[in-house]
């Protein structure tokens, strides 16, 4: 066999069950990546016919029409029209049908078949029709189709098999003697047309226990609903640190480990330190938040998979409309507490372009994990650990209002923005709110390994450059050996230290900070490494070295400069990789030059407030 | 038979079905993403759900054996026919 392996791609409506089936057929080895020029994701995998022969299986964007009204869609129909740039013609598409939701699903259907392409539908989650009491004849409905029709059930693997066999008989059969139906007009034939061959293909119906809607009256309950939602955001922030404590000890532990290893094992000088200072603390610096974006994303995936999530962006939309955005935004400003890289990944299923960009704009301002070490550092050297009321001590209190600081200053940039850069009429809130359903371990296991996957490569490609070039501007060039420079001053970091003191003079920053504000571009959590490592530098003796970082930090700053501080990183845009991932995800520097300026400016005027009230009070 | 009113006023658990759409008030985009979703002129619904604290924006609606969220502003735009009985087994 010369040819290649034939493409079979699965198309079908949001919330088929498409992606499940697709899982089911391909296993955990899945090829993420863009299609050219656009920020739809391409996700490929192989499978094997019953007789060994491969194929390549290609999941495309849930579409309601081959009419597109957003990116995702846009390519669903490039693809099947064969127009799509970085994908050849398809030789099968497999259709993926939500049995229980037969009439709306069949109108997208009848639009693909009419196109007369090779096609198998997947009469998919059959269980959960059968548990609503519809039981439907797959032959009836593949004779009014005019294409093979295999019931499967994705989650529990059931059918799969079969639904291979008719994909391999269709491959083989030839393209004529298969007269598939001619689809109506568009719009209301077309759905006309779906509702009577869906009622052709039902054998019989009973109204089953609609367990879903019910718990619907207690999730979307004008009062309840929001006091749960509550709750289980609570629980989650709590996963998320609690949970998160071993492991980050574990790849602490291990990075050191690492560390020790290649000191007694290379001879000292510049390679040892290079890979010591640079590669091993820089990446293992951000690798430790790989357990709280793992335990993030696992609450994410479980509330998406399970169905919760849409009712959580419609019990947020009143609140999200009320600044110009929707309940789409909610959850990629969710995620992006652990982190603004997912969360802008997660932008990309919100279709209004205008909306998009704000929430992408915004997502910086949401306290994540990187700046946390930040906060704990300078709270706890500078707030006193006293207690303003039963159960609440204030520095639990600040650490509080600083994530309040950063959601309302989003609120308030979002609400500016959508007035004039990202100005439009406010979008509609469209959305499908699929019945609940117990995740699959598997499916959730495959989405985590993947989310793993993409934070470690970027942790092995940008934040390793952005690390290696930092280390390289405070390492060269070397200070001779009769200055009485530091090598910290000397190196080029310092020199770029030398034109951004005077500036972030008037905030109450001094110098030491400003040399921290270089490192901490790569990632926020780098300034208390770095703030530890020129005091450690400048100390006078081996007793002044060592005193803890916290007791340096209270010799030598006063309280508004340390509330400054504080200020300053709530807004501070010093983060290269999420510079890194708007520009990929907004397709040029425009916006993430926007973010940068505007961020910077916020930054430096809130720690400047903060500093001169400060000093105004006395404190 | 019980006067038409717009889906935004319609009583919650009430079925009806839609008698008219002022497209005109809707975009071209959004239009076609009503449809899509399968609420067009001539479709029965039930209005299941609305909005958090009373404020009764969005709404969720059971079109078919689907569950679909909208807006006010577009509920308002939305004519509908209340009818007594479940259509839609």
């Amino acid at each position: 066999m010369t040819e290649a392996a034939p493409l079979i791609v699965l198309a079908g409506n949001p919330n088929s069950g498409k992606s499940a089936l697709f899982n089911a057929l391909t296993g955990a080895r899945q090829k993420i990546a863009n299609y050219p020029g656009v920020t739809v994701e391409r996700k490929s995998g192989h499978f094997a016919f019953a007789d060994g022969r491969p194929a390549e299986l290609v999941d495309l964007p849930g579409s309601y029409s081959l009419d597109p009204t957003s990116p995702d869609e846009e390519v669903t129909r490039g693809v099947i029209m064969g127009l799509q740039k970085g994908e050849r013609r398809p030789d099968m598409i497999v259709l993926v049908l939500d049995a229980a939701n037969l009439d709306n699903h069949l109108r997208f259907a009848l639009e693909v078949i009419a196109l007369g392409h090779p096609v198998v539908v997947a009469l998919n989650m059959m269980d959960l029709a059968e548990r609503d009491g519809l039981t439907l004849d797959p032959a009836k409905l593949a004779e009014a189709l005019g294409v093979p029709v295999v019931p499967t059930v994705a989650v529990r693997r059931r059918g799969l098999d079969e639904l291979a066999a008719a994909v391999d008989g269709r491959l083989k059969a030839k393209p004529d003697g298969v007269k598939p139906i001619v689809a109506q007009e568009r719009d209301h034939g077309l759905r006309q047309q779906a509702k009577r061959i869906a009622n052709q293909a039902i054998v019989s119906e009973t109204a089953g226990r609609r367990w879903s809607e019910r718990a619907d009256r207690l999730f979307l309950h004008p009062f309840a609903g929001p006091l749960i939602l509550l709750s289980v955001l609570f629980v989650m922030f709590q996963a998320v640190f609690a949970w998160s404590e071993a492991p980050i000890g574990w790849i602490e532990g291990a990075s050191e480990w690492v560390a020790a290893a290649v000191e007694s094992n290379l001879p000292s000088g510049f390679l040892r330190d290079f890979i010591i200072e640079g590669a091993i603390a820089g990446v293992g610096s951000v690798v430790v938040f790989l357990p709280q974006i793992l335990i993030l994303f696992l609450f994410i995936l479980l509330l998406e998979a399970s169905g919760y999530m849409t009712r959580a962006a419609f019990i947020m939309d009143r609140l999200m409309a009320s600044v110009g955005l929707s309940g789409r935004s909610f959850i990629p400003l969710l995620s992006s507490f652990a982190c603004a890289i997912p969360g802008i990944m997660a932008t990309r299923s919100i279709s209004d372009p205008r909306d998009r960009l704000t929430t992408i704009l915004v997502a910086p301002l949401m306290t994540c994990a990187a700046r946390l070490p930040v906060y704990a550092i300078i709270i706890g050297a500078f707030i006193p650990p006293t207690s303003v009321g039963p159960g609440i001590g204030l520095q639990g209190l600040v650490l509080f209002g600083l994530y309040v600081f950063g959601i309302l200053g989003a609120m308030i940039v979002a609400l500016v923005l959508r007035s004039t850069v990202t100005k439009g009429p406010n979008s509609g809130f469209l959305m499908e709110m699929p019945k609940y359903q117990l995740p699959s371990l598997r499916d959730i296991l495959i989405g985590l390994w993947q989310r793993a996957w993409i934070f470690l490569r970027r942790a092995g490609t940008i934040i390793f450059a952005a690390t290696v070039i930092l280390w390289l501007l405070l390492t060269f060039p070397k200070v001779p050996e009769d200055s009485a420079m530091s090598q910290v001053d000397y190196s080029a970091a310092g020199r770029i230290t030398n034109v951004i003191a005077p500036i972030v003079k008037p905030i109450g920053f001094d110098r030491d900070i400003a040399l921290a504000l270089i490192p901490a571009m790569a990632a926020r959590e780098v300034a208390v490494a770095a703030l530890a490592t020129t005091y450690a530098i400048d100390a006078p003796d081996e007793e002044a070295e060592a005193k803890s970082l916290t007791e340096r930090l209270q010799s030598r700053w006063s309280l508004p400069t340390a509330l400054a501080f504080l200020a300053w990183f709530v807004f501070a845009p010093q983060c290269i990789s999420t510079i890194a991932v708007t520009r990929r995800e907004t397709n040029g520097w425009k916006w993430p030059t926007f973010m940068l300026v505007y961020l910077f400016a916020l930054a430096y005027v809130a720690a400047g407030i903060t500093y001169w009230s400060a000093v105004a009070l006395g404190l | 038979m019980q006067t038409p009113t717009t889906l935004d006023q319609l009583s919650l658990n009430q079925n009806a079905e839609i008698v008219g759409i002022d497209w005109g008030a809707i975009s071209d985009a959004e239009g076609r993403r009503l449809r899509a979703l399968g609420i067009d002129e001539g479709v029965s619904l039930e209005k299941l759900h609305q909005g958090m604290f009373g404020l009764k924006d969005p709404i969720a609606l059971k079109v078919g054996r689907m569950m679909i969220a909208v807006r006010k502003a577009h509920a308002q735009a939305i004519s509908v026919q209340p009818v007594a009985a479940s259509i839609a087994a």
